[in-house]
């Protein structure tokens, strides 16, 4: 009965060694950052991100605005703080949204065997897509909008972590433990939420940091392809796609949204990477 | 080698088959009446009634469905009205700016990622590795259509190296395409870059710990020798798979790249479709690219076993 005691003590182990490993500290801090941004977005952005004001358009960073403005007077820095908001929601709903769908998919295809091939093909078929081209096509034919964005990337990026999640569970439906249940006659389900699911955490967390910042991109690119957020709502690719018609004579509008973006991915790449180091180290990059 | 290239050429099938079907449901996602989005406010009963007609939208999901099969597999698919063509004429009109640029962009990405994780594991642990890995690091977070923006404006509006934008084709004034092609390849291809430098890496570092390395260096072989030719080969053996995978970001990268860079590509051919509510040039090129991508990667899977006799028997 020793067990449940030592598997806690690995966890706070865990615990412990990430909050040692430095990528870890690196990436968590920048995300806490944005994390903060987009909750007192309202009190620490200087201007109101939507408000258009001619006379001031195209300023350079200065004393009144610290990013500058865009074409349209609206102050840069004010629009990423709120431009945060959407690619953390995106990023993180898409995450949970990827997440229990692989989930489900993953253990059905890596425990019924009749469901099995015909799963893992249509996973293949939706691999076949560059993913950014699906995730287009959808917004095409669904129209713009927060929600039919996270739609779009959670379908598109569902399938790897399916995939993840069924390798997951071939590993280890053989292994004597979960013959062991078998044969004590726990049913399917029970041994799959009991016995395999906990093992998929660890990889899970690492698939969903990186997902985490496909997301944020991606919604980023679609935004500044026009088939994102709609135009009117402060978020970094619509920021970027209004600095892309002035970069010749006001680099910032596009420049700053972009370092923030840099910022978020490396963030969660970092937090991934880390988590791989520490959760599956049979993964390790040496 | 004969079964495992007719397994492989026949696991194509299915695959394609998954790929026709989500490109078909695509038009039915439309919310509301597809044929009056597409035709606009203006459509009068009787032409939306006869555009329902020509799309076979009026009959049983399963009989579109069917039909939509038989088109694509006689090489039909379907007429732009918008263009006024066959969408496979419109496709291959665009087709040459969307490969060349995903060609030269995957030459940047080998050239420059394969060298740089070598590198790093030849010298392990040194500032060489610690520099090459923290840029990889960058290189794989940055994103690629911002950094064209950037070059822009630094190699076309600040030090006017480079045109900001356009397209020429290589096969009418090479020495234009290049100029036009120098920064849309490079950002294409520097996010695939680090993540080639990352695998090739790992792979390298995995090589140099094995046991016919440790003979070559026993037996008074040049280190350089030893890391450049015994293990360099056999590193490069999973590289070539991820090339695979590559190819397919660069495609769908290339859109956006073709309209930061105003290629005229398939890139701009979809999203113009999309503003005109044109969809079978939308499904069309969706349909292509993953072809594409299925073909590419079959060759690739056959290469691999081609390099690599122990893939064939697994």
């Amino acid at each position: 009965m020793s067990e449940p005691q030592a598997s806690a003590r690995t966890g706070w182990g865990t615990l412990r060694r990430l909050a040692r490993h430095p990528g870890v500290i690196t990436g968590a801090s920048i995300l806490l950052v944005f994390v903060l941004a987009a909750f007192l977005a309202d009190l620490i952005s200087t201007h109101n991100p939507t408000r258009l004001v001619p006379s001031s358009r195209l300023l350079p960073p200065g004393a009144g605005h610290f990013l500058g403005t865009d074409e349209f007077g609206r102050d840069v820095y004010s629009l990423i703080v709120h431009g945060s908001r959407v690619s953390l929601l995106v990023g993180v709903t898409t995450m949970l949204l990827t997440s229990l769908g692989g989930v489900a998919v993953g253990l059905v295809a890596g425990f019924n065997r009749r469901l099995e091939t015909v799963v893992m093909r249509v996973m293949d078929g939706m691999m076949a897509f560059p993913a950014i081209l699906l995730a287009i096509a959808f917004m095409a034919a669904r129209g713009p909008g927060v929600w039919n964005v996270i739609l779009a990337l959670s379908i598109v990026y569902m399938p790897r972590t399916a995939i993840l999640i069924r390798s997951t569970v071939l590993g280890i439906r053989d292994l004597d433990y979960i013959q062991a249940a078998r044969a004590l006659g726990r049913r399917d389900l029970t041994i799959a939420f009991r016995h395999i699911l906990p093992n998929c955490v660890g990889p899970l967390l690492v698939q969903g940091s990186f997902i985490f910042a496909y997301a944020i991109l991606a919604e980023a690119i679609l935004g500044f392809l026009g088939v994102g957020v709609p135009p009117y709502v402060p978020s970094w690719g619509n920021v970027i796609a209004s600095g892309k018609n002035v970069i010749r004579e006001a680099f910032w509008v596009s420049l700053c949204p972009g370092v923030a973006l840099t910022l978020a991915g490396l963030s969660l790449n970092l937090l991934g990477d880390g988590l791989r180091d520490l959760l599956d180290p049979r993964l390790r990059v040496q | 080698m004969t079964s495992y290239l007719l397994r492989r050429v026949l696991a194509v099938i299915p695959v394609m088959a998954v790929v026709v079907t989500i490109v078909f449901f695509l038009i039915h996602l439309i919310p509301g009446d597809p044929v009056s989005v597409m035709l606009g406010p203006d459509a009068t009963p009787a032409q939306i009634q006869g555009t329902r007609q020509a799309l076979g939208l009026d009959r049983p999901l399963h009989e579109q469905l069917y039909t939509f099969y038989a088109r694509i597999l006689r090489g039909d698919l379907g007429h732009s009205y918008f263009l006024d063509r066959p969408v496979t004429t419109a496709l291959a009109e665009r087709a040459e700016p969307t490969i060349v640029l995903t060609l030269c962009a995957l030459l940047v990405a080998v050239a420059v990622g394969v060298p740089s994780g070598i590198v790093a594991a030849a010298h392990r642990g040194s500032w060489w590795d610690r520099g090459l890995m923290f840029l990889s690091l960058l290189g794989v977070c940055v994103p690629g259509f911002w950094l064209s923006l950037n070059f822009i404006f630094l190699f076309a509006v600040r030090l006017g190296w480079l045109p900001a934008a356009g397209y020429a084709s290589v096969f009418s004034d090479p020495r234009a395409a290049l100029t036009y092609m120098v920064l849309p390849a490079v950002s294409l291809g520097i996010n695939q870059s680090a993540l080639i430098a990352r695998i090739a890496r790992s792979c390298m570092l995995e090589v140099l710990q094995q046991d016919y390395i440790r003979t070559a260096r026993a037996k008074g072989l040049a280190p350089r020798v030893v890391t450049y030719v015994h293990a360099f080969r056999n590193a490069l053996v999973p590289v070539v798979a991820v090339i695979g995978i590559t190819t397919a970001i660069l495609i769908g990268g290339a859109v956006v790249t073709e309209i930061v860079f105003n290629i005229p590509g398939l890139g701009r051919l979809i999203i113009s479709a999309i503003l005109r509510r044109d969809y079978p040039v939308v499904q069309g090129v969706v349909l292509v690219t993953a072809a594409a991508y299925v073909v590419i990667n079959l060759v690739v899977d056959l290469l691999y076993a081609f390099i690599d006799p122990r893939i064939r028997y697994e």
